[in-house]
């Protein structure tokens, strides 16, 4: 089968920053794939070409097999929803209409579903929308558009709490009655981790982390306790990180633990805690410059 | 705002962040099973229902669900859905009766010792326990 989304080799260079470096990744058809790294990392680069808002210094990217840009049987399949998107001088309603004409599965239930859930006055010019509210119209239209390839980047400025968890539950409604493909770039991740099948994680133009998101949650668990106890319990284990201070330590070890292992943490009086998605892709791309190198292996 | 400093971290109805969610789906499928909430022949919560509920992907709710069917735990009926299994809870009980001891006789006696109380006289402690603290019919004690 044909993955949604192949990129191979993508780099995208401006005069002499690299933003996007030798990027290559799949995207299996039917996934929620988070894109995760810091500001900068080059997630809006990549999605921008993706959507054929940009195009490539080198490599290449395809959308079920096509180039996006300016074409418009991959545009038709595809919906980009960025941060702080503008709109011309209409109406919500007008935009919600322009969309209805362009995505040929578009639902106009779910987008009045979405403009009650967000509280959106459909006849209020979009320009004197909040910016909160504009990113709810720009979420109404990219979960509305049910589009085969749905790409969201940090779609949420401006909104509260409650309005992202309205984004998060929608979203997983929608998808769970017409399963798409899904890329959400975000660094709030733990608030969208349960949602993600895949991540995606990229560190200065780089892909440093592809994974399951599942299998990353437990594989690393940061031990503490007196430094005695700890240096026991660590020997011969693969660790990250080092703490200490005065008579205590904490350590990352790397690697599942058995049940054998908590009985004997119990026995050391240590305290484990296994580390979440958000602190595990922080270890992955939260380094300075020049750590990379040792983490990357 | 106020809403945004409150640490807005997704409810996922009890489950932690640092285990593979797919296995906390089985583990509390199989506890319901095991205290005898899911009846054996009852249809449990399906993929889409369980990623509602504890707001995750549905292909990690599948996953839990495919894992306890694989131990046959759950029996898939063909367009309605998973069925838990004849024997299942019966299963689940022995699993945890053969866990007993790793997971409670053990902590229970290392901590003991620490404290210098021999095996008699922890052996009087639950005893004059469980006279105190009768169990109730939900399987909780009366403190």
């Amino acid at each position: 089968m044909t993955p949604a989304i192949s990129v191979t080799g993508l780099t995208r260079r401006y005069r002499d920053h690299l933003a996007l470096d030798e990027v290559t990744f799949e995207v299996e058809a039917g996934s929620i794939v988070g894109l995760l790294g810091r500001n900068g990392a080059g997630k809006t680069t990549l999605l921008r070409i993706l959507a054929g808002q940009e195009f490539p210094s080198s490599g290449g990217a395809l959308v079920h097999g096509g180039r996006p840009a300016e074409n418009e049987a991959v545009l038709r399949r595809l919906v980009f929803v960025r941060e702080d998107q503008t709109y011309p001088d209409i109406r919500v309603r007008h935009a919600l209409l322009a969309a209805s004409w362009f995505y040929p599965n578009w639902s106009a239930e779910l987008a009045d579903a979405l403009l009650a859930d967000f509280g959106l006055p459909a006849g209020r010019m979009v320009k004197r929308l909040s910016r909160g509210m504009r990113s709810a119209l720009g979420i109404a239209i990219g979960l509305a558009a049910r589009a085969e390839v749905t790409l969201f980047d940090e779609p949420y400025a401006g909104l509260d709490a409650v309005a992202r968890q309205i984004f998060y539950d929608r979203l997983l409604a929608d998808y769970a009655e017409h399963p798409r493909t899904i890329l959400l770039s975000t660094h709030l991740i733990d608030e969208a981790a349960g949602l993600l099948e895949r991540v995606i994680v990229i560190d200065r133009g780089r892909i440093v982390l592809t994974a399951d998101a599942d299998d990353l949650r437990g594989v690393a668990t940061a031990v503490s306790g007196p430094v005695l106890a700890v240096d026991e319990f660590t020997a011969g284990r693969a660790v990250w990180g080092r703490r200490r201070l005065i008579g205590q330590s904490s350590v990352v070890v790397v690697g599942a633990l058995d049940e054998a292992d908590r009985v004997r943490a119990g026995s050391l009086h240590l305290d484990l805690a296994p580390l979440t998605l958000q602190q595990l892709v922080v270890q992955a791309a939260g380094q300075p410059a020049g750590a990379r190198e040792r983490t990357s292996a | 705002m106020l809403l945004e400093e409150a640490g807005p971290l997704r409810d996922m109805a009890g489950l932690d962040e640092g285990t593979a969610l797919f296995a906390q789906i089985a583990e509390r499928l199989a506890e319901e099973i095991a205290d005898g909430g899911l009846a054996e022949g009852e249809r449990v919560p399906s993929m889409n229902e369980l990623a509602a509920f504890y707001r995750i992907n549905p292909a990690t709710a599948a996953k839990g669900l495919n894992l306890l069917a694989d131990d046959g735990l759950l029996e898939k009926r063909r367009g309605i859905g998973m069925f838990v299994a004849s024997g299942a809870r019966r299963r689940l009980l022995a699993q945890r009766r053969e866990r007993f001891a790793a997971q409670y006789v053990e902590p229970l006696v290392t901590e003991a010792a620490r404290l210098g109380i021999d095996p008699d006289e922890l052996i009087a402690l639950v005893r004059e326990f469980s006279q105190a603290h009768p169990v109730t019919a939900q399987g909780g004690v009366t403190v």
